[in-house]
């Protein structure tokens, strides 16, 4: 089925199985590898991008169910080589250790903040409760979330 | 991580996706948000020979304040739900219920009306589907249905939707006066599906416990509304006393008790009783 | 040589991040090679059974599908799994890549499907039909060890794979002085380490040159090399192990898979790169599995509270055969049974069973959690029994500051320490006299409220070579290129300790140039020289004393250069923030111009080599010892078993840190692993061998909310061992941490007569404590 999806601002045509899905449409047929994944069943939130300026999880998203849309991955985050500020955030509060979680993290922290800009503690250890991280013990990502919303909220 | 092959439609109208349920009978399965049924297929847990994606039908994700009924598409998702302004003034119990369905990846994607479908046993939305006496609106090639959710859901992932059928709006009774309400959950400690979940919708003259509905998930099979709690409540003015006595009934509608490694049984009816009674509270506190 | 330590101890950002955040670094799957084939694995289902037949012609005949092998298809090709673990009269059963006649856990490997894309290759697996009888399974660890139980390798007799004792003193004569003997039974709960970046291996063969390329997602890139290329009979110097990222380890990457070698011998076979990327499902079925020891700990005391020995007798479930260390880990609890306590008399015995499930082996901490949590907790046992404060019974007991180097009856002897200054601070920290009045009147108004201390020593910065089963030294090759950039070669293999970056700092201040002209290079055995590798809290106690030795030499090397240079004896000149000075004529040069000169080798004295690096093999004498105390509050929903941790504080004493903010983020990250397996985490198999917890919708790995803040404060105790002082600390916070949060649950539960209860503290099991 062929199908049109626009990565990080760039059209991509494939011609793809109804089974493939969205997370090895961005790695494996555009290239894109910054989108991991890390589980089968939706909990870890490795492969978080956003579709439509919503976060999911493109684990759980057939690529043809992504038809027409528009996807942001980590490497669309930055813009024009400045890091967004939650990247920012997670650079400076040490928010990653291994890395492999962090795109998912970062994407996942992003659209927290874009529905709730100024959250609390407890609002970002729930907000991010669609994200698994092994490494950080969390308090540097919320750390990192802190951060950004400052930032943002600066801005 | 792989799913099996299988053929894949887009219908664009609800006519369109009758036909297809219609012309492939049992080999076909409706795709939702796919938030349960994806997992399942890369786990090759389920193997689907067709798939009828409704994401394209434009009309099944809506919100819609009627008069004196809440009309919600069956595509709507659960963030959509949970953060409407018209669900917030008019059924809060929906936005609380929505706001702590999965993660909020999972309720960018997962819909109401695929939720209450899949009847998954520890789903959250059947309990305030029936707490809130919803009615499912069932299409198909001979007409339309409408069921009450006491009625939908059957047994465990089976409900009353018949092949060729497709669920395509939820409408919730809008209360005439203001109502408190309440749900209250247990999440699993790795999953964060419902040990117990508990919704209750209460309707209060004054002081005294006019009405209650109350749907409890997790526990049983099924969902189930507990109707011996209810009968309890009514026309009391939820003392502490009466509260508990009534609490204590909320496991005497399930149809029967699960048990697992994350809680047995017995703790799962322990716990069904301690929610509901905390649940009530929680709702009189907000009236 | 002196310096101003501008990097050193400060919270440097880590250079690794910035590929890292903007997902552009490559770990094994994001490297994409023209022509991969891709391996799906089919598994066993069966626990245990005997494989009649295995029909693959359907695969074969699949769309995509290039090849199928079984085990028949290796037997004699590649060698068993290797096990570098050896105790006396150690039974090592043989484990090839492929079953061969039988599987012994769910899971087992038992035929491998090559296609030209992983959806084809997995839909040809759905083709092959095995036909197994299913055998009797052995699920319990302690039954496995009776007469009467199924027997797992019928080669070797019996499911008991070693006994090892450890320990010394006179244990019968110190509980036959004891006032009192307190026992407690407890269960060390198997875990899964869960690194959230599965397995994942890609091969590719060059058969013109007969080169192996092998990236792997592993902690140990040399060791792999040099047991891959044994299994596949091949010379080791023709095999290139390749790490790139690794997205965590903690442990279950320390090993040698049969997919390694698997994927080896397909790439030989096939001709063309082969890929195998493990899904979670595979992760948890067949990636090392962690702790699993059941046991009963006694002490002797006397009724002030003087220890006067211990015993521990335990069943170490091992799974159904070894990975590269299964059998040593129990042995490393053996070592630790003293923790920071004088105990003259210590014993272990220790039985090792075969069981039908996944290998046990090193998962953060590996066999020190469960000796820091036994003796925690039997210490917190006494306390109840002698009605005594925990944290007095700790200090009665303690070994003091001035009283290191301390042997302790387990054999080994602590570098240094100082338990009372961190258990200090930590009650200072949490306020702890006042904690107590809390917790009265807690419990006067019916509130189930309780506080936990640990006080914890634990062994690491492995370690001495005599004591380490293929080698504890570490390696460093540092070299000043021309231009004065500075390359450094390390044979650990850092996969999240941020080693890029704390080298760089210590490189950068020792030669006085900016740790960005500090590029660390690890994880190639084709550019590294040969290393052991990242575990055991080792890269920067072994590591980075091996590039602080290696520096040393290249800065050696530079003086004379310089001195020749610069018309001078080298004893006269001195090393100060990167340059040379002290000649006569005030002339200095920078170690950049040095490294220019050593190069051009226009002039050069007539004994100098050319160029301008140095390697080092660090030995280290000992081990290192880093301790700590943690607390932690709680209160408990009486009516749900809810745990709602209060406070949670750490100090932690590591020695000296290179990088304070990367030293933060271990120790965060070690107590929410420890606290996993107080509260959350368990490997379940049911009686058939089943695995219960096979996804992460039944294996509770802790989510953000699911974690408490930690409130971190430090005391430094350098190490004598190594030339930074530095004692290790990626294991620490989960050694910890969970003694200190079963104490808290457990000193909550107190008023109900309650001992003891097995973790994970499930609220359930909690709320059954309270109400019956």
């Amino acid at each position: 089925m062929k199908i049109n999806v626009t990565i990080n601002g760039q059209a991509h045509e494939a011609d793809v199985e109804p089974r493939l899905l969205l997370v090895h449409l961005i790695r494996d047929v555009v290239g894109l590898t910054g989108t991991h994944v890390g589980c089968e069943t939706s909990i870890c939130g490795a492969c978080t991008v956003h579709l439509n300026g919503r976060a999911v999880k493109s684990c759980t998203v057939l690529a043809v169910q992504a038809n027409g849309a528009e996807v942001t991955t980590i490497e669309g985050l930055a813009n024009n080589g400045q890091l967004h500020a939650v990247q920012e955030g997670f650079w400076e509060c040490h928010g990653l250790q291994c890395g492999y979680c962090t795109p998912g993290m970062i994407m996942a922290s992003c659209a927290l903040l874009k529905d709730n800009p100024n959250p609390s503690e407890g609002e970002i250890r729930h907000g991010l409760e669609g994200n698994l991280c092994r490494c950080t013990g969390y308090q540097n990502i919320v750390e990192s979330v802190k951060y950004a919303a400052n930032k943002l909220q600066g801005a | 991580m792989i799913p099996a092959n299988f053929d894949y439609h887009t219908p664009k109208t609800v006519a369109e996706a009758i036909g297809l349920l219609a012309e492939h009978g049992e080999d076909c399965k409706v795709l939702a948000g796919g938030h349960s049924l994806i997992p399942a297929m890369k786990l090759r847990l389920t193997q689907i020979p067709v798939l009828v994606d409704i994401g394209r039908i434009s009309d099944l994700s809506h919100i819609k304040v009627d008069g004196s009924t809440i009309r919600i598409g069956a595509m709507t998702t659960h963030g959509a739900i949970a953060a409407s302004a018209d669900i917030k003034q008019h059924c809060p119990l929906l936005a609380e219920c929505g706001a702590q369905v999965g993660d909020q990846q999972v309720r960018n994607r997962g819909t109401f009306g695929g939720s209450l479908v899949h009847a998954d046993p520890a789903a959250d939305w059947p309990a305030a589907a029936l707490a809130l006496n919803a009615e499912l609106v069932l299409q198909s090639a001979s007409g339309e249905r409408v069921v009450k959710a006491s009625d939908f859901f059957v047994d465990m992932l089976t409900t009353d939707v018949q092949p060729g059928e497709l669920l395509t709006e939820i409408r919730i009774p809008v209360p005439a006066q203001p109502m408190a309400s309440a749900y209250l959950k247990v999440p699993q400690a790795a999953s964060g599906f419902a040990i117990v979940g508990v919704a209750v919708q209460l309707e209060m003259d004054g002081s005294t416990c006019k009405a209650v509905g109350i749907g409890i998930t997790g526990l049983a099979p099924k969902a189930y509304r507990a109707t011996a709690v209810e009968a309890a409540l009514a026309g009391t003015t939820l003392d502490d006393a009466t509260l508990s006595a009534a609490a204590a009934k909320a496991d005497a509608d399930a149809s029967d008790a699960m048990g697992d490694i994350h809680a047995s049984e017995d703790y799962r009816r322990h716990l069904t009783r301690v929610y509901a009674k905390r649940a009530v509270q929680t709702a009189a506190g907000r009236v | 040589m002196s310096f101003l330590a501008k990097y050193m101890g400060q919270r440097v950002k880590r250079t690794e991040d910035p590929r890292l955040i903007q997902g552009i670094g490559h770990y094994v799957d994001d490297i994409k090679l023209a022509d991969t084939l891709h391996v799906v694995i089919l598994r066993s289902q069966y626990a245990h059974a005997r494989i009649n037949s295995i029909d693959t012609s359907a695969a074969k005949a699949a769309p995509g599908v290039v090849a199928v092998y079984t085990g028949e298809d290796v037997a004699g090709k590649v060698g068993n799994v290797p096990c570098a673990g050896a105790l006396p009269g150690l039974k090592v059963p043989k484990m090839p890549v492929l079953a061969q006649g039988k599987v012994f856990f769910v899971g087992h490997p038992v035929a491998a499907v090559v296609a030209t894309d992983k959806y084809k290759a997995r839909d040809a697996a759905d083709l092959i039909e095995v036909d197994y009888d299913p055998l009797d399974v052995v699920s319990d660890g302690e039954a496995a060890a009776k007469p009467d139980s199924p027997v797992i390798h019928e080669d070797l007799g019996d499911n008991i794979a070693f006994q090892h004792s450890a320990g010394s003193g006179d244990v019968d004569a110190a509980f036959a002085a004891a006032d009192r003997i307190v026992t407690q039974r407890l269960n060390h709960q198997r875990l899964a380490p869960i690194s959230i970046e599965p397995r994942g291996v890609l091969a590719q063969y060059f058969r013109g040159e007969e080169q192996l390329n092998l990236w792997s997602s592993t902690q140990i890139p040399h060791l792999l090399r040099t047991q891959v290329a044994i299994m596949l009979g091949m010379a080791e110097n023709k095999l290139r192990v390749i790490t790139p990222e690794v997205g965590g380890g903690f442990g279950c990457k320390l090993n040698v898979y049969a997919e390694e070698a698997l994927l080896g011998w397909i790439a030989m076979k096939v001709g063309k790169p082969v890929k195998w990327i493990e899904g979670r499902r595979e992760n948890l079925q067949c990636t090392i599995h962690g702790r699993s020891q059941v046991g009963t700990v006694e002490v002797a005391v006397k009724n002030d509270g003087t220890l006067l020995g211990l015993k521990y007798n335990v069943t170490a479930d091992l799974g159904a055969y070894h990975q590269l260390l299964t059998p040593a880990i129990p042995t490393l609890t053996g070592l630790m049974l003293a923790g920071c306590y004088k105990i003259p008399a210590i014993q272990m015995n220790c039985t090792g069973v075969f069981t039908n499930k996944m290998a046990t082996d090193a998962y953060r901490g590996a066999g020190r959690p469960e000796a820091t949590y036994l003796v925690e907790r039997i210490m917190d046992r006494v306390a109840q029994e002698l009605n005594m404060d925990p944290i007095e019974l700790r200090q009665k007991n303690f070994i003091q500051a001035n009283e290191f180097p301390y042997t302790t009856a387990c054999g080994v002897t602590y570098d240094s320490g100082d338990y009372e200054a961190a258990l200090a601070k930590a009650m200072e920290l949490v306020d702890y006299k006042k904690l107590r009045e809390e917790q009265s009147a807690a419990r006067a108004a019916g509130r189930v409220m309780g506080i936990g201390v640990s006080t914890y020593v634990e062994i690491c910065g492995m370690g001495p070579s005599g004591a380490m089963p293929a080698g504890g030294w570490e390696s460093a090759t540092v070299r000043v290129e021309p231009t004065g950039k500075v390359t450094v070669l390390t044979g650990i293999s850092p996969h999240g300790q941020g080693e890029e970056t704390s080298f760089a700092q210590i490189v950068g201040d020792m030669l006085g140039i900016d740790m960005n002209d500090v590029l660390v290079i690890h994880g190639d055995t084709s550019i590294v020289q040969y290393g052991i590798g990242t575990f055991g809290s080792r890269g920067l106690a072994v590591g980075g004393a091996a590039l602080v030795c290696a520096t040393e030499k290249v800065v050696k090397k530079a003086k004379a250069l310089a001195a020749h240079l610069l018309g001078t004896g080298a004893d006269s000149l001195s090393f100060e923030n990167g340059k040379f000075v002290g000649a006569p004529d005030d002339r200095t040069l920078t170690i950049q111009e040095v490294a220019l000169a050593a190069h051009t080798a226009a002039s050069i004295p007539e004994d100098f080599e050319p160029g301008l690096s140095a390697q080092h093999f660090f030995e280290p004498k000992n081990f290192t010892y880093p301790s700590g105390t943690h607390i932690c509050v709680v209160e408990l929903d009486k009516d749900t078993g809810d745990i709602d941790i209060k406070r949670y504080v750490a100090v932690d004493d590591c020695g000296n840190q290179i990088n304070p903010l990367i030293v933060q983020g271990q120790v965060h990250g070690g107590i929410a692993q420890g606290l996993a397996q107080a509260l959350y985490e368990e490997v379940v198999y049911d009686e058939n061998g089943q695995l219960i917890t096979g996804e992460l919708m039944d294996y509770a790995v802790p989510k953000a909310f699911q974690v408490p803040h930690y409130e971190l404060d430090h005391a430094v105790t350098p190490t004598p061992v190594n030339p930074l002082g530095a004692k290790g600390v990626g294991e620490a916070g989960t050694i910890g941490s969970t003694p200190s949060i079963a104490n808290a649950v457990l000193d909550a539960l107190a008023p109900f007569g309650v001992q003891h209860i097995d973790l994970p503290l499930r609220p359930e099991k909690l709320w059954r404590a309270m109400n019956s």
